[in-house]
């Protein structure tokens, strides 16, 4: 409903941009060195010292993000002028370098600056995609009233459970405890759910089984439903069931609502260091380039 | 003379009743301090361990025979404690008043364990807390009951019951619940009366099984436990189904406080007026309407330590009939020194109050302390003294020369007003902007008082209501449909109009109902709805100093909507002929009217074809959006949750966020969060002790650094909106809210730091805009 960071100001820094990386363009194709085009020309250098300065730009980015109190520009205009511009880096640094690539600091200087790009493109992705989809599965709720809600139910569960007796309080106590959120960053960004459960004797030895989606427990729940005769024990673990459903949803949410905010993270963990390491990979570039020219 | 009677009788040993006692001690004047409590000064007691006493107004100075400065409220307490028995001060703890009447030529004071006192005369200094109310059963004194928690996390693995169904009794027992056994008790069968948060909070606790509930249920006895029992007491109550039994360690009965306007009515003490604000009748010298009855401190209207000691002080001086300058008289006389009258302080007054006919019925203590708190002006000939569409709230009274107002936009027309007149009730009664710009003209001496000086003149004096009511009738009509005419000739249409209060969600009219009046709305807003395919649909909300009900008079015909108060609300209603006849006098008014008819069948057209939109209005008034001046919402469509907002936040405010970005509800991706709303009628000004809490020219509504830390404003919010915190580690806990960054030049910095633009401000002016775009 709100204009989205490309959009802002109806995109004037995508034009801006646009001009950039068209002059430069433009400047390559009239440009008629002695030598084949290469970072050594005038017009080398001055795409060179463009591009190095985009560099800092988006760099600084970073520190005016951060700097709450200016008031150079909104941080969202910024993000916008950041994307943009980044995005005409990559045409500036190319004709700069004239094509020439080799195993060298100054290809390595190149290479990390298209990571980072690549990168950047993967985390404007994300940030376009993922808002509409977090807000879906969080339902108006926050991640602590999520986890309330959770407690609640395993409670519930818990009293259910004791009022059938027998094996049920073994049965969703271990449940409880074996269900997995989080774990390592991979089980995380890939929703890969380790719960376990322990049932008892002829389902499993009293072994800890996978029961990934709760499945394993809505089995033997379904199981012990269908051997039972008694009315009122029907009736309870039928509420049971019932339980364990809104519980399994309510822990897929939890599993999915950690799985968007890792990977709206995720992506600065490459963009973020690979920014570090151009930077050094550049300052190398422009010495060795004086010193051995 | 029998031993139990004396002088001077003072009921209450908070700061007030501890300074009278300690003046009379000093001055070897037969008296007795009676307190309630164990130990002196209850609610300074029931202050946080290690709180910050703070000694406002720093300006005041102190008049006592007991020291008093900022620190500690250990510090504070103690020194109090030395300082009155080095006085020889006369106390008798454990010693609650429970009623007041005369015997004879003096008053006879009976207490709560069957004795009494008599005494010449009574100094009232029982302040605002009111007495707790106490279970009154068999059993109510074993060790198990407390009618306080101070730290819930004090208790583990206990059996508690919580007495009560009061926003207390709910948040005690929720936080009790942690770690312990809960169950409440309710008289009925539903929380009634209760902030929304706390209601979704208990109904969902119980529902999940965290908490127990006893509805329709009253305590019948609390018992020891049979020997052996698991544990020691028995709370019996009296259920819809019979008694029921509850084995519990600890009862917590949170069944609310007497106020203390009550028993202090049932002294003959009289009020003039049944409005919780308004407060006792005084004197100059803190007589009541009772003679030999005194009041002082915070139950007198003043609601600091410092004022409370003063007073003590200086009642004792006036009982024994000497003459005594107030302490805030070297104020007065700072104040006034660039008046340049070469009058007394007193004399100074009198002619002010002599002058201006609004006040000329407030009693002198009242107005002086109105006084204390204004401000008075000399601006240069020409000088502007606010300006349309300004957020101020103060009300100005002009003492001497003239001052001009400037109404309507494109016409403006100019209103001269002259020495007793006033201006500024406008936005001091609804909350808006200022209406009209208003310039000095030479010799012109003002008086410029804060809202809730004049709030509180407002709620105590009949005459002052009435006198500002009219007042902003006629300007309010002169402002919206006849800028040019002049007070006389709307006088009659004035008299005739009503002022009509609506509490919130009441109808104001229906669809259908026959048009016979136009509402001006003066403070709040309303929702406009129609029944669209059997479903109320709110089409529109309409913000104060706009108008509703003219669709109806304009045609002569039926309603063609529903209107409803949003919040509690105000409005203005001018009957169909009174309206005629100002269409009559003005043929521009007409076509004006007309027009807005015209745009307000398109919107709800517009809105007839998308009913998603009306939900999405309904949901933002019941968050609060139809008080708010300016809110921060949350497009969840955009929001990457990175939460720069917050750090953006606490890095401009020491290091405090306040805002809560994850909290609060969603509808529609738009949420909500936990932040300040500007409201036009702040509910967290209503109970600040030193006035702390103003609104500034752009509408921001923030805390002063003399906010004392009392909380007040934390509980006074629906909104949650307000935290204590600490600017340094160790400083004093002061309340903490939005200010929309008024100080920052680039304006509020949670939208600017808002990497996606996520983050909005919106106000009443364009929240309908906001949710055309919703739809989109
Ligand atoms: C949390 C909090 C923090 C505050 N912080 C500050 C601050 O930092 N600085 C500041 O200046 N002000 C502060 N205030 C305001 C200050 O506490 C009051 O203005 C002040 O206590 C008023 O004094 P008082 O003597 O009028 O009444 P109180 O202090 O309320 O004293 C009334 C006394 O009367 C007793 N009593 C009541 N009824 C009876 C009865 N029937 N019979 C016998 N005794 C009775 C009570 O037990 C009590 O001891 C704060 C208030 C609160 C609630
Ligand atoms: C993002 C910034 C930059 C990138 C990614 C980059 C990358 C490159 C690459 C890939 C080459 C080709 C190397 C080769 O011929 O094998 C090159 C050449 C060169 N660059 Fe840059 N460069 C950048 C900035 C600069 C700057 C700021 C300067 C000037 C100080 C500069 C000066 C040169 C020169 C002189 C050459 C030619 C060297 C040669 O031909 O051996 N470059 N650059
Ligand atoms: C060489 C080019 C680039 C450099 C040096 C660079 C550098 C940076 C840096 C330092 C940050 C700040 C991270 C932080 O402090 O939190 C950042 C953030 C970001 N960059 Fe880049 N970037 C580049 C190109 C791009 C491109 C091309 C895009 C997108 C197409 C992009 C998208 C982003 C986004 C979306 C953010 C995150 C903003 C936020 O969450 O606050 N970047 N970048
Ligand atoms: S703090 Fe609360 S009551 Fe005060 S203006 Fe903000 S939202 Fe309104
Ligand atoms: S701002 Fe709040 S906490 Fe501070 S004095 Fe006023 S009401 Fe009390």
């Amino acid at each position: 409903m709100q204009e989205s960071l490309l959009a802002y100001r109806r995109m004037r820094y995508l034009w801006a941009a646009g001009a950039l990386a068209a002059a430069a363009i433009l400047a390559y194709a009239l440009h008629r060195p002695p030598e084949p085009p290469n970072g050594g020309t005038w017009l080398g250098y001055t795409l060179g010292g463009i591009a190095a300065a985009l560099v800092l730009l988006l760099g600084a980015f970073s520190i005016r993000k951060r700097a709450y109190a200016s008031t150079l520009g909104s941080v969202r205009g910024w993000l916008s002028a950041h994307v943009y511009l980044g995005l005409a880096l990559l045409v500036v640094m190319t004709l700069h370098a004239g094509f020439q690539f080799g195993w060298n600091v100054h290809t390595l200087a190149y290479a990390l600056a298209c990571v980072v790009v690549a990168s950047g493109i993967v985390g404007v992705w994300f940030y376009l995609r993922y808002p509409e989809q977090m807000s879906r599965n969080r339902a108006g709720e926050t991640r602590e009233q999520m986890l309330a809600e959770l407690a609640d139910l395993d409670r519930l569960c818990a009293k259910q459970a004791a009022a059938l007796g027998g094996e049920f309080p073994d049965v969703i106590v271990s449940a409880r405890d074996r269900a997995a959120l989080g774990g390592s960053a991979w089980a995380i960004l890939a929703g890969r759910d380790r719960s376990r459960v322990v049932l008892p004797g002829a389902h499993g030895g009293g072994h800890a089984q996978p029961n990934a989606g709760q499945s394993r427990l809505v089995d033997w729940l379904g199981h012990e439903l269908a051997g039972s005769t008694d009315g009122e024990r029907t009736r309870l673990i039928h509420e049971l069931m019932a339980l364990v459903n809104t519980r399994r949803g309510l822990l897929e949410r939890l599993r999915r609502d950690a799985q968007i905010r890792g990977w709206l993270d995720a992506w600065l963990y490459v963009h973020v260091p690979a920014t570090c390491a151009l930077l050094a990979a550049l300052a190398a570039h422009v010495l060795v380039v004086f010193l051995y020219w | 003379m029998n031993a139990g009677h004396h002088r001077i009788a003072i009921v209450g040993a908070g700061p007030g009743g501890l300074s009278a006692a300690a003046h009379a001690a000093r001055l070897g004047v037969d008296h007795v301090l009676l307190e309630a409590s164990a130990a002196h000064a209850h609610t300074i007691q029931r202050y946080q361990k290690g709180k910050h006493v703070m000694a406002e107004p720093p300006v005041l100075p102190l008049r006592a025979d007991l020291p008093f400065e900022a620190g500690t409220r250990e510090t504070v307490l103690e020194r109090w404690r030395a300082g009155l028995d080095a006085t020889g001060a006369n106390v008798r703890y454990g010693a609650q008043v429970t009623a007041i009447a005369k015997d004879g030529a003096a008053f006879r004071l009976s207490l709560r364990d069957g004795g009494s006192v008599t005494a010449d005369h009574v100094v009232f200094a029982i302040g605002m807390q009111g007495n707790l109310r106490q279970l009154e059963v068999p059993g109510a004194d074993l060790p198990c009951v407390q009618y306080q928690l101070d730290d819930p996390d004090e208790y583990r693995g206990e059996v508690i019951v919580v007495v009560g169904a009061g926003d207390a009794a709910i948040e005690n027992a929720v936080a009790l619940a942690a770690n312990n056994e809960v169950a409440i008790v309710n008289r009925i069968d539903e929380f009634a009366r209760v902030k929304d948060g706390n209601l979704k909070l208990i109904l969902k606790s119980i529902e999940s099984g965290r908490i127990g509930c006893w509805y329709r249920s009253g305590v019948a006895a609390v018992e020891r436990a049979e020997a052996g029992a698991a544990r020691p007491y028995v709370l019996v109550l009296n259920t819809a189904e019979g008694e029921a039994r509850i084995a519990c360690d600890r009862i917590i009965a949170r069944i609310g406080a007497i106020p203390p306007r009550r028993f202090v009515e049932s002294c003959g003490i009289a009020f003039p007026s049944a409005d919780p604000m308004a407060l006792p009748a005084l004197s100059g010298r803190y007589e009541s309407s009772v003679p030999g009855l005194y009041v002082i401190g915070a139950l007198g209207g003043y609601p600091l330590i410092k004022q409370a000691m003063n007073q003590g002080y200086e009642v004792v001086e006036y009982i024994l009939g000497r003459d005594l300058r107030p302490a805030d008289h070297p104020l007065f006389e700072e104040k006034f020194a660039k008046l340049r009258f070469g009058l007394t302080v007193d004399d100074t007054l009198a002619l002010i109050q002599e002058r201006i006919p609004l006040y000329r019925e407030v009693n002198p203590l009242q107005f002086r302390e109105f006084m204390l708190g204004s401000a008075v002006h000399r601006p240069e000939a020409g000088a502007v003294i606010f300006r349309r569409n300004d957020y101020t709230d103060s009300f100005f009274t002009i003492v001497d020369g003239t001052v001009e107002i400037e109404i309507g936009e494109e016409n403006p027309y100019r209103l001269k007003l002259g020495p007793g007149q006033f201006f500024g009730e406008m936005s001091l009664l609804s909350g808006r902007r200022r209406s009209a710009t208003a310039y000095a003209s030479a010799g012109c001496v003002l008086v410029e008082s804060p809202r809730r000086e004049v709030l509180k003149l407002i709620n105590s004096i009949e005459a002052v209501r009435h006198h500002i009511d009219r007042h902003f009738v006629i300007r309010a009509i002169q402002t919206a449909f006849a800028p040019n005419a002049s007070d006389e000739e709307l006088e009659a249409v004035a008299a005739r109009a009503r002022v009509n209060d609506w509490k919130p969600g009441t109808v104001i009219f229906a669809e259908g109902d026959e048009a016979d009046t136009l509402h001006l709305i003066r403070s709040g807003s309303v929702a406009v709805s129609r029944n669209i395919g059997g479903r109320e649909i709110v089409t529109s909300y309409v913000a104060a100093g706009n108008y509703v009900g003219e669709m109806g008079l304009m045609g002569r015909t039926r309603r063609a909507a529903t209107v409803r108060a949003n919040v509690a609300t105000e409005t203005v209603s001018l009957s169909a002929a009174d309206f005629d006849a100002l269409l009559a006098r003005n043929p521009e008014l007409r076509q004006k009217v007309q027009a807005l008819v015209r745009k307000r069948l398109a919107e709800n057209a517009r809105i007839s074809a998308q009913p998603q939109t009306g939900d999405i209005v309904s949901f933002l008034m019941q968050q609060g959006l139809g008080e708010a001046t300016d809110v921060l919402l949350i497009d969840e469509s955009l929001c990457i949750g990175c939460d720069n907002c917050e750090k953006a936040c606490a890095g401009t405010h020491d290091g405090t966020s306040r805002l809560d970005r994850e909290a609060g509800p969603t509808y529609a991706r738009l949420h909500v969060p936990t932040s300040c709303r500007h409201c036009e009628d702040p509910h967290c000004m209503t109970d600040c002790p030193p006035d702390a809490i103003r609104r500034a020219p752009n509408g921001e509504v923030y805390i002063r650094d003399n906010c004392i830390g009392c909380g007040n404003c934390e509980r006074n919010c629906p909104y949650g909106v307000i935290q204590m915190a600490a600017a340094e580690k160790s400083g004093p806990k002061k309340a903490v809210k939005c200010d929309m960054c008024k100080d920052l030049s680039g304006g509020p910095a949670c939208v600017r730091a808002c990497p996606t633009g996520a983050a909005i401000r919106v106000g009443p002016e364009s929240l309908m805009d906001l949710v055309a775009r919703v739809e989109r």
